[in-house]
């Protein structure tokens, strides 16, 4: 083959290239056969920069935050005091207000994470297997659109529907807020399980009901354990969005207060770094022990 | 097209059955009675409305017009766990979160059979199809040719009185798929349940069924039983599609055999003679040509005839003495065709 042929295939004509091309073509295609024969370099090439970004921005300013956790602030000048110390772990767990809080946070981000799958599942199941392919491509738009419009646009959105003469008229509080953060979270737990229904063959449901069973039967039995993966990682972001948000709840929330909110407050107004990043620990702490207890029911063996 | 059968012994019962998918109809019109105890065999290429003709009967699609019955009853707007039948599905359909003994108790499970009964037909069932020692297995620990026993025990731990097969043996490998089709009439025999299978394989349906129904466009093109559709096949459609059609019409038609229509012989019926100038037998017609290819294959050799009326004509000789040095030297020879007035047959285009 003429070596002046591969290369930039597409854009630039192999005939009008300058007389040098060849021999960086041919250095270009060693490198080619090169990383063809070395697998390892493939990988190693392909996965750099997205360890390294994982690495230094997610594991980093973890660590950073557990770092400050065991430091403090002198409570004159409001400058940190880089020594170690467990205070700011035992106001969380002592100080009866944190505790609430925790507790109301952990509570709301069950009660999304509950109605996101059962509106969720629904709506996932017609998509997936009742649709045809072209309304399909639409329902799955559908779901997506929402998530190009700004956050703040639907927290307000929501904020005027429960207003007391809006819409739902609910008035603020807990139950307003927990209604906005699911409408806010909803496609990321109906994309999940869509994706788990589909790879679900259409012959299993058949066989069920030819087996004899009828719908709840065949849900309870066969689709809901073979989708029940799905249906975690779905939950993974519900649950995980809900414990860390605060601006949802500032908006909807009334007077109620969120770990976020507790979290903001004490890196804004108080200036408390270190007792913030102790806050912020807990709703990653309950994260990590609901992953091990979602992977002991081995729902993320089939991932 | 069908014969009609008295009542008790019609397990099932398609009349005027219709499907349409948007403006596609899949189904176009079929009559068909099939026997209590049958070996039935659905034979069609893909797209025939083959399948979608079984799905109506499993309840898994509506007709469009149309009703079916099974055994006397209509069923036509039956859900599938309201019907006295049961499916063995092309990919088998195993749940893959059970294990072999829970697929094949699934059924009995939501018949609320009691626990004992339950494990003793399952027994039963897996070692009909010569499964026992598996029930711990999961599907996916299996090869495909032990898949497809579970689904069958699964289906018939059921006793249905109709057993629907899919494409049953189409994801096998040619050897187990021979194997199973000795198996799958072993196993009807014994368990005496009418056995209804869908296929494009046309010499599955031959080798396995008691009687055939060829399906081309959503339409039957013919009912009988194996040797009627191969020896008699009434349309240059059913012709074709079992085995090789052979067709003389038109010119040749009346310069060969002395008459106008559409005439076939099939490969195997036809003599190779070497001396064009040999007798002819009375009750024998022949044609010249000249042979153009030659496909040499083991136990028989194919022979791809041009006759000098027109038409080309495959003929299929057993190598009882030659081999393939003798046959493929014989590219381009001209030679004399033989067949016995008999085994022309006409058949409408």
């Amino acid at each position: 083959m003429d070596p002046g042929l591969d290369g930039d295939q597409g854009l630039s004509t192999a005939a009008a290239s300058p007389p040098g091309t060849p021999r960086r073509a041919g250095l270009r295609r060693g490198l080619a056969a090169g990383l063809h024969r070395h697998a390892g370099a493939r990988l190693a090439l392909l996965l750099s920069a997205p360890l390294a970004w994982l690495g230094v921005a997610y594991l980093g300013a973890l660590a950073a935050l557990l770092v400050t956790a065991f430091w403090s602030t002198d409570s004159f000048t409001g400058e940190l005091v880089r020594t170690f110390t467990w205070a700011n772990f035992q106001d969380v767990l002592t100080v009866d207000v944190y505790r609430t809080v925790a507790l109301r946070s952990l509570g709301v981000a069950v009660a999304v994470t509950l109605i996101d799958v059962v509106i969720a599942f629904p709506m996932a199941f017609a998509m997936a297997k009742l649709a045809s392919p072209r309304a399909q491509r639409w329902l799955v738009i559908a779901v997506l659109t929402p998530l190009w419009a700004s956050y703040l646009v639907k927290a307000y959105a929501w904020r005027v529907m429960l207003s007391s003469d809006g819409l739902l008229g609910w008035g603020y509080g807990l139950p307003a807020t927990i209604a906005t953060l699911a409408y806010l979270w909803l496609p990321y737990m109906i994309l999940p399980i869509y994706a788990g229904l589909e790879r679900l063959p259409n012959s299993l449901l058949d066989a069920a009901g030819d087996l004899g069973a009828r719908g709840p039967r065949t849900f309870r039995t066969v689709v809901w354990p073979l989708t029940f993966p799905a249906v975690v990682a779905g939950s993974v972001f519900t649950f995980s969005l809900s414990l860390g948000d605060y601006i949802a709840v500032k908006i909807v929330g009334g007077r109620s207060q969120l770990i976020g909110n507790v979290v903001y407050d004490n890196i804004g107004a108080a200036g408390n770094l270190p007792f913030a990043a102790a806050v912020a620990a807990i709703p990653v702490l309950i994260m990590l022990v609901y992953l091990a207890a979602v992977r002991r029911t081995g729902a993320l063996d089939n991932l | 097209m069908f014969c009609v059968m008295p009542d008790q012994n019609v397990a099932v019962r398609l009349r005027g059955l219709r499907k349409s998918f948007g403006p596609v109809e899949a189904v176009a019109g079929v009559d068909l009675d099939i026997a209590d105890g049958e070996f039935f065999a659905m034979l069609g290429p893909s797209g025939s409305g083959k399948t979608t003709v079984l799905r109506m009967i499993a309840g898994f699609e509506t007709p469009t017009a149309g009703t079916v019955e099974l055994g006397g009853r209509d069923v036509t707007r039956l859900a599938p766990f309201e019907r006295d039948v049961n499916t063995v599905f092309q990919d088998y359909a195993l749940f893959p979160h059970m294990s072999v003994r829970e697929n094949v108790e699934y059924g009995l499970r939501v018949k609320k059979v009691p626990r004992a009964e339950r494990r003793e037909r399952a027994a039963e069932a897996l070692r009909s199809v010569r499964l026992a020692g598996f029930e711990q297995r999961r599907p996916a620990q299996l090869s495909g040719g032990q898949r497809q026993r579970v689904a069958l025990a699964r289906a018939l731990v059921n006793r249905p009185r109709v057993l629907l097969l899919d494409e049953p043996l189409g994801a096998l490998d040619l050897k187990l798929r021979e194997e199973m089709q000795v198996e799958l009439k072993e196993l009807q025999r014994r368990v005496g349940i009418t056995f209804l299978f869908v296929t494009h394989d046309q010499e599955e349906a031959l080798t396995m069924s008691d009687r055939v129904a060829v399906f081309d466009q959503g339409r039957i093109e013919q009912v009988g039983t194996p040797a009627e559709v191969y020896e008699r096949p009434s349309t240059v459609f059913v012709a074709g599609f079992v085995g090789t059609s052979n067709l003389i019409s038109g010119e040749a038609a009346e310069a060969v055999l002395g008459r106008p229509g559409t005439f076939s012989v099939r490969p195997e019926k036809l003599r190779l003679v070497l001396d064009l100038d040999a007798p002819v037998g009375d009750g024998d017609h022949s044609a010249t040509g000249r042979i153009a290819e030659v496909v040499y294959a083991g136990a028989a050799t194919r022979f791809v005839v041009d006759l000098d009326a027109g038409p080309r004509i495959v003929v299929l000789q057993q190598n009882l003495q030659v081999s393939s040095m003798d046959v493929t030297g014989l590219r381009e020879t001209r030679v004399r065709l033989v067949w016995d007035r008999r085994h022309e047959f006409s058949v409408a285009s």
